[in-house]
């Protein structure tokens, strides 16, 4: 069954045996990250259905790029599984770097899981690093990485 | 969705045919300390070789202070850092010991209980049995028991007693314990060493069943293949009606794990490992990093025997519901609770009749342990431990027998379930859940799930053959078939 596909440049699902397998794309850094976690509730839910209700920031620092991604998510999943809370909009508002320590600050946007609401679909038990790649180019990034089902 | 090819091709891995149902992984990179083994037949090991499964296998075998060989059981298929479906053994001081090699899911494992009930008595209440279940038992996304809220002193409590404390509770009968892996507690779990995150995680989910792979089944016993042990676990008879239950330690063991592979990222570089993979980060057995991770995996071990207490616990209480009489009435006899991702300090033979202290990684590996073995309970010691391997939705489901041959072979292990074949987004792409559901009911078993798509994914035909796994456990001797369990009814998260 094919159907227009409506993520078509901000990512795609790639095969996996076991779990899922994220490609995220961006012309920048945030904008990558923000479809990461985009592609992350929607493993969960329709993230068509969360409603950008309510404004959240958040911070989340790491020690090199690839703990900042895997962090970033978790970060997510945790408000998830903590507070029941969905997030269908993300905006990177600062992005700091140095040699030894990753930084950035994002506005959230999302609304409280209602089950009668948000369809579901599979529970994301953890980020991983296996097969974890961030392509980063002057015009565009790719991020891979596998969420454990 | 747009579908691609990922990047990262497996590797070719050499591997050399011992027999029939097992095959070598020589020692091809220097980096190897020592050879792959694979337990397969020629189909199994075939489906391996078209992931990273067995180049995963040569990478664990690059771990500091491994004994004899890293394992491949029949099930093996590709993890993160281990292959799932395998077994390391370091040794205790000099050896490593890596949160991988359990999993994001500790003690991800399986309960079976007996009933004094046959098919014939169930099948004319198996619907609303199903739904009492499924209602009692939170399942799918987010899922939570309004009713059973515990507070942090609680959780506390709860991680250091394990499946004691919801019997103190009246959430279970004394002698459930007796018939846990580790008694349903291992003592040495210690809560100081468990982040806040986790134990947020927690608190909402304990008494949950999850989604993905992990569901509540009601059985019956489809063929038994050795009376005598059936019998000692309780199995008298074809027909008779089991309940299996499969689920893990929820978000406190997968933050824990995650939070420890972070540590031992650090740990690393401070003790100096070169390793092939970010996931197979570790620390030598006798630093404070690998104490603190043991003491932490502990509590969600503990976590995840106690989850199942409860959700059996609902179980129970279906049944009483559903026939307004006592569950003691219909036995409901936990038959044995073990773990499928676990690290434990454990004795065994490390070549040439050496004994010696090793930390056992069973990361979807299921302990086998022979008759007469003291970690297997008084009353089935003289038959050996309970095996569970539960297949995939709508297939059958196994009991198997621990044996001398698993200490001689695995470190005391064998297969833990059915291992996936196909991805997810295939199995999505082929199948649809409504058929799914339908196709599963005109075989007389009903499905109660919360996602449609979660039920094309966990298809059928998306896994291996779980016969085929039991099969070669029992041919090469590392567990032996004692009956086969097929589904009446699936509850799904």
């Amino acid at each position: 069954m094919s159907k227009p596909d409506k993520f078509a440049g901000r990512f795609e699902f790639l095969e996996h045996t076991a779990d899922v397998y994220v490609r995220a794309h961006g012309k920048n850094m945030e904008e990558a990250y923000e479809n990461a976690a985009l592609s992350m509730f929607e493993t969960m839910t329709d993230t068509t259905k969360i409603a950008q209700a309510q404004e959240e920031t958040l911070e989340v620092e790491a020690e090199d790029q690839y703990a900042l991604l895997y962090s970033w998510l978790e970060a997510l999943l945790v408000k998830f599984e903590t507070e029941n809370m969905l997030y269908s909009k993300f905006q990177i508002t600062s992005w700091k770097e140095t040699a030894d320590i990753f930084k950035i600050k994002a506005k959230i946007w999302g609304e409280k899981y209602d089950p009668k609401k948000h369809p579901q679909k599979v529970g994301v038990k953890a980020i991983t690093y296996h097969l974890m790649v961030i392509i980063r180019e002057p015009d565009r990034v790719i991020l891979e990485f596998i969420l454990d089902i | 969705m747009g579908e691609s090819e990922s990047r990262a091709a497996p590797e070719r891995v050499p591997i050399e045919k011992v027999n029939d149902y097992m095959w070598k992984i020589p020692q091809y990179k220097p980096e190897m300390r020592v050879p792959g083994m694979v337990f397969a037949n020629q189909a199994l090991l075939e489906k391996m070789q078209t992931d990273r499964t067995l180049w995963q296998c040569s990478n664990v075998s690059q771990l500091p202070g491994i004994y004899k060989h890293a394992i491949t059981l029949p099930d093996g298929h590709e993890g993160y850092g281990f292959p799932i479906g395998g077994v390391a053994a370091t040794d205790y001081e000099d050896g490593v010991i890596s949160p991988g090699g359990v999993g994001y899911d500790i003690n991800c494992g399986v309960r079976l209980l007996s009933t004094t009930l046959s098919e014939k008595d169930v099948r004319p209440k198996l619907a609303p049995l199903a739904e009492a279940i499924f209602r009692n038992v939170p399942s799918g996304l987010g899922s939570r028991r309004k009713d059973f809220t515990i507070s942090n002193s609680d959780l506390e409590k709860l991680v250091t007693e394990g499946v004691q404390w919801l019997i103190d509770r009246g959430l279970g009968w004394s002698e459930d314990a007796d018939h846990c892996e580790e008694n349903g507690r291992m003592k040495n779990a210690n809560p100081d060493k468990v982040s806040n995150t986790a134990k947020n995680r927690g608190l909402t989910q304990i008494g949950t069943l999850g989604s993905g792979n992990h569901f509540l089944e009601i059985q019956k016993v489809d063929k038994i293949f050795n009376s005598k042990t059936a019998k000692a676990f309780g199995i008298t008879h074809e027909g008779q009606v089991m309940v299996m239950i499969h689920c893990g330690s929820r978000g406190y063991g997968h933050q824990v794990c995650s939070d420890y592979l972070r540590v031992m990222e650090h740990a690393v570089q401070k003790y100096k490992i070169s390793l092939p993979d970010r996931e197979l980060s570790c620390a030598p057995g006798n630093s404070s990093e690998a104490k603190d991770y043991i003491e932490a995996m502990a509590c969600a071990v503990n976590y995840a025997f106690a989850n199942r207490q409860a959700i059996m616990h609902w179980v129970r209480q279906s049944f009483q519901q559903i026939y307004g009489q006592d569950a003691e009435k219909f036995g409901l006899k936990l038959v044995y609770d073990v773990a499928h991702n676990i690290a434990k300090l454990e004795t065994h033979d490390v070549g040439d009749g050496v004994k010696k202290k090793v930390w056992v990684h069973r990361k979807g590996a299921t302990r086998a342990f022979p008759a007469g073995h003291p970690d297997v309970p008084d009353d089935y010691r003289s038959e050996g431990q309970p095996v569970l391997i539960p297949g995939s939705m709508g297939t059958s489901s196994w009991v198997l027998v621990g044996s001398q041959k698993a200490m001689d072979l695995t470190f005391g292990s064998t297969a833990h379930g059915a291992g996936r074949m196909m991805s997810r987004s295939a199995a999505k792409r082929q199948f649809w859940g409504g058929d799914i559901k339908s196709a599963l009911e005109k075989r007389g078993i009903v499905v109660r799930a919360q996602s449609a798509s979660v039920l094309a994914e966990e298809a059928d035909p998306a896994y291996k053959n779980v016969d085929m796994v039991a099969d070669v456990s029992d041919k090469v001797g590392i567990a032996t078939k004692v009956a086969r369990l097929v589904p009446l009814a699936v509850v799904k998260g």
